[in-house]
């Protein structure tokens, strides 16, 4: 049997937008959603600069009621369930009455609530512990969010959290498509979030991994592909898709923001050159051969690429690795978007919220301008010819687009999503 | 510190009004409502609305009383003994 899966509701919680139509102007505009961060500075961080979502009151007060937000401490939960509860909205979708078995949720996290976990321990460690109240541990388990969404909405299908680093965005958009496919769902909210702030970001700033060299200049500080990108600008939020069974989605007359037409995961084992930080390229070129192959498609098919590409060293490699898996090069490179220059790297949100934004590039025809390379690595310029990486907006018709996530514990996703047309 | 029981039963509706979930029994708050059976708060709360009354009274609910403390007369009872200093 050959279900056809699409997506029918995106929700975004990003350093430089939240809400989908914020989102689709703000990569259309090339905006930077990274700051300068009092918090990081006062406590000595080399870098200093970040990608942390604007939430108000009142978004927060859409979706959460005031008992919920007393002693609310968890900003993944927060980001997850705004993006969450948009995705199921824009797909035309209400919170069920009765338990809704056919919809389940498989939404990531790399932690949960870290700043309520924070609290927990100081009280513990103060001999206070019957002051925590009931609210930590739905706030800190690492389910939590998967567990808020499924409460809101009704969800009587699998309501689970996946965790694999910067994967685990395109995972879960994997997981849910495997789960429809095998006819065992037939709708899964899925998406991933991210915690914000010091005790986040602390271990990735003493790693040397991110950049200390904008510190005065926060918007120019994330600059992938460039050849003076200088480590990765730490971010966070929380991307979110509607994934369903086409037949689900036609019976109930719902939009369809995109197909997808399969994907593939896999890790390197940390051999070869693989390490716990560092990918075995050829793990990475199977994977993305592999998730080729699973669409069915060729790898000439391929319009444009949302890369991983977090401004590091190893963006080169990357691109590499893109070239010898698909037999492309030159001009005959696929277009590269690089959605991280914006944001910053969103960590375990990075994959779905760059989803979100390749859903979009699909579905409305364009190519986000690639902001802080335009002094593009000499090593990408080899590879790739400068005009696949378009540094201006460009409306264009995208038929098909392999986003691909790299992460911690050399672990690989990619994901090839097509734009919908009826007849396939 | 001394309390009539209106003023305390006042101040519990206080403290239990953002954990009901039913605003009819909430308004006809009386000695017999039952926090979970009638103002249908969420058991895993309870704990919440003891650490508020606790807060709101500057006293220490004992783990023992705690059990009991189920309706709003139990809460007011348990309130007025430690105050007393019992």
């Amino acid at each position: 049997m050959n279900t056809r899966v699409v997506i029918t509701g995106l929700g975004i919680i990003a350093p430089n937008a939240s809400g989908v139509a914020d989102f689709r102007d703000a990569l259309q505009e090339g905006r930077s959603g990274i700051r300068h961060d009092a918090a990081l500075e006062a406590l000595q961080f080399s870098c200093q600069i970040a990608g942390t979502p604007v939430v108000t009151a009142e978004m927060q007060s859409r979706y959460f009621d005031a008992l919920e937000l007393k002693g609310f401490n968890s900003s993944a939960i927060l980001y997850g369930v705004l993006a969450g509860m948009e995705a199921w909205q824009r797909a035309g979708l209400t919170a069920a009455v009765n338990t809704d078995w056919d919809s389940g949720c498989i939404f990531g996290t790399g932690s949960s609530g870290v700043d309520k976990l924070r609290e927990a321990i100081y009280k513990v460690d103060e001999g206070q512990l019957r002051r925590l109240g009931s609210t930590v541990v739905a706030q800190t388990m690492a389910s939590g969010i998967s567990a808020w969404l499924g409460g809101k909405l009704g969800l009587g299908n699998q309501v689970t959290t996946n965790s694999s680093a910067c994967i685990t965005g395109a995972e879960s958009l994997l997981m849910a498509y495997d789960r429809i496919r095998a006819g065992k769902a037939t709708r899964i909210l899925a998406g991933s979030t991210s915690d914000s702030g010091p005790y986040i970001w602390g271990g990735f700033d003493a790693m040397k991994v991110c950049t200390f060299k904008s510190n005065d200049n926060p918007a120019a500080g994330s600059r992938p592909m460039s050849a003076t990108a200088a480590g990765f600008v730490p971010g966070a939020g929380a991307g979110a898709f509607v994934v369903e069974s086409l037949d689900s989605a036609l019976a109930r007359n719902a939009p369809v923001c995109a197909e997808i037409l399969g994907g593939h995961i896999n890790s390197g084992g940390q051999r070869n050159d693989g390490t716990m930080t560092a990918p075995n390229s050829e793990a990475v070129q199977r994977c993305i051969r592999e998730a080729v192959r699973e669409a069915g498609i060729s790898p000439s098919d391929i319009d444009a690429i949302n890369g991983h590409l977090t401004a590091t060293g190893k963006d080169a490699l990357e691109i590499q690795n893109w070239s010898a898996a698909l037999g492309r090069s030159g001009t005959d490179f696929p277009y590269i978007s690089a959605l991280k220059g914006m944001t910053g790297h969103c960590l375990s949100a990075s994959g779905s919220v760059e989803l979100v934004a390749a859903v979009l590039q699909l579905q409305h025809g364009f190519l986000f301008p690639n902001i802080n390379c335009e002094d593009l690595h000499p090593d990408i310029r080899a590879v790739v010819d400068p005009e696949r990486i378009p540094q201006q907006l460009r409306y264009k018709d995208l038929q098909v687009i392999a986003k691909a996530s790299f992460g911690f514990g050399d672990v690989n996703a990619c994901v090839i999503l097509k734009k919908y047309h009826a007849n396939g | 510190m001394q309390m009539d029981r209106t003023t305390l039963l006042a101040t519990i509706r206080e403290v239990v009004t953002p954990y009901a979930k039913n605003q009819e029994a909430l308004q006809q708050l009386n000695e017999d409502t039952d926090f979970i059976k009638d103002l249908k708060i969420n058991s895993a709360n309870l704990v919440d609305v003891i650490l508020d009354v606790e807060e709101k009274f500057n006293i220490i609910i004992d783990n023992e009383s705690m059990e009991k403390m189920i309706n709003v007369k139990a809460a007011i009872d348990i309130v007025e003994s430690k105050l007393a200093g019992s």
